[in-house]
């Protein structure tokens, strides 16, 4: 059977955990903890070492979806996880434009580490506060070509078309 | 116990803040990622210090400082490099003073002005080692000062909150630079100093910043404080430089043993399952 995997990443409370728990065939296996940083209290619980979905094509493919911890401090997963990737998608908070620099700092890390297809998820674009997708574009500094995405973790559609935007991405890669 | 630890647990703002607290002698031993230092305390004042890479004397001799810092020209410093060879600091210094090329306070002024210099590379060093020795002293054939280090550890303290920063910003120096096509951007109607304009001139997707920094004689901050300009101003974008392993060399890694066709089959398998979900 063959397994490859997505990874999912991103700032503090972008929206990682639900973005894999709408689509994942199994109950996530996350490892939550509650948040000791009373900066970083806009939730109660925070992703500590990764969460793990799955989405079974049949019995000789398998996609893992991975989501990696938000805050800084365990960044040094980042690098583990980002190995033999097929591609990456970075959740931005689309109501808190105080995370946008650390989004682009992220970033630049998984390209870095792994030169894979990726695209931008800009979350929460239910929400009142959200940006404009093109102002995003703009404050991320991202280039012409990178896809910028509106997406609610929550919503299926919306998580699917973000998962086939990736894919389509890197299908473009393999036929170029 | 030895005073030695790691500058990731104990940085040198706060090594300064040990020495100029408790008034301390000696020779703090820097090992830096690429470099070392050396930096001689009497009392708790900054009195010599010196960066391996320049202890040969070809840089950071007293002709070399006292042409550095201008005090002297071209011809005395050929003349000097070839006549002064084998004196020290200190008979050399009297020399110039006594043939009336600088005076005491221009001497002085100089060293200053270099350790300070290599204090301000040092604020940037995050990674490394140190070790205090209290028995040693300035070398015999070096001239001491007496820098008070309050001002040195309030510049370092900044210098530290902006190198966080600009890391932040521009985490990986092995990305290269390419100019943005912005339609209707002149790049010679934008003012640029020296130093930005020497960085410019290098700007290429074959050369990554870090090669840049080193054709253009820069520091880390150095370059990443100029990179962050030109990355503001929308004048540049970060690409991975050519050569480095493309989005193509990624995927093979993510499909070992897979051919191609087949890898697009699979893509194909796997959008198929998600748009049925």
């Amino acid at each position: 059977m063959l397994t490859v995997k997505m990874v999912v990443t991103g700032p503090f409370n972008a929206g990682k955990t639900e973005f894999i728990q709408t689509v994942s065939e199994i109950d996530v296996v996350s490892t939550e903890r509650k948040i000791s940083s009373p900066q970083e209290r806009v939730k109660e619980t925070t992703t500590v070492a990764m969460d793990f979905g799955r989405i079974t094509v049949d019995e000789s493919l398998v996609l893992y979806l991975f989501g990696t911890p938000g805050q800084k401090r365990f960044d040094f997963m980042w690098e583990i996880l980002s190995e033999g990737m097929l591609g990456f998608i970075v959740m931005v908070d689309s109501t808190r434009p105080e995370t946008f620099r650390e989004a682009r700092s992220i970033l630049e890390a998984f390209r870095a580490f792994s030169p894979t297809p990726y695209v931008v998820a800009a979350s929460k674009q239910d929400l009142k506060d959200a940006w404009d997708i093109d102002d995003m574009r703009v404050a991320l500094r991202l280039e012409t070509g990178v896809k910028i995405l509106p997406c609610v973790s929550t919503d299926k559609d919306s998580v699917k078309t973000t998962l086939l935007e990736l894919l389509e991405s890197i299908l473009t890669e393999l036929e170029g | 116990m030895a005073l030695q630890g790691n500058l990731q647990d104990f940085t040198v703002t706060q090594l300064l803040n040990l020495v100029n607290l408790a008034n301390k002698s000696g020779a703090l031993l820097i090992q830096g990622p690429n470099e070392e230092a050396r930096l001689i305390f009497r009392e708790g004042k900054l009195a010599n210090a010196q960066l391996a890479s320049e202890d040969d004397g070809a840089q950071g001799g007293l002709p070399q400082v006292l042409h550095r810092a201008e005090k002297i020209n071209d011809a005395q410093l050929n003349t000097l490099r070839s006549r002064a060879v084998g004196m020290s600091d200190k008979e050399l210094g009297l020399l110039l003073i006594n043939a009336g090329y600088v005076t005491q306070a221009d001497i002085l002024e100089s060293l200053k002005s270099y350790y300070v210099g290599i204090m301000q590379q040092l604020f940037t060093w995050v990674e490394g080692r140190f070790k205090f020795d209290p028995s040693q002293d300035v070398p015999e054939n070096k001239i001491p000062v007496r820098i008070a280090l309050e001002n040195l550890i309030i510049e370092g303290s900044r210098q530290l909150a902006e190198w966080e920063q600009l890391n932040f910003e521009i985490p990986n120096l092995d990305m290269a630079l390419a100019f943005t096509d912005r339609p209707g951007v002149n790049l010679k109607k934008v003012n640029l100093n020296v130093e930005e304009w020497r960085v410019v001139s290098y700007i290429n997707p074959k050369n990554s910043i870090r090669q840049i920094a080193k054709a253009s004689k820069m520091n880390d901050l150095e370059i990443r404080r100029i990179v962050y300009g030109l990355l503001q101003a929308g004048l540049v974008r970060l690409v991975r430089p050519a050569g480095a392993p493309t989005q193509l060399d990624g995927l093979q890694a993510a499909f070992p043993g897979v051919e191609k066709t087949e890898q697009k089959t699979l893509i194909t398998r796997l959008m198929d399952r998600i748009r049925s979900i």
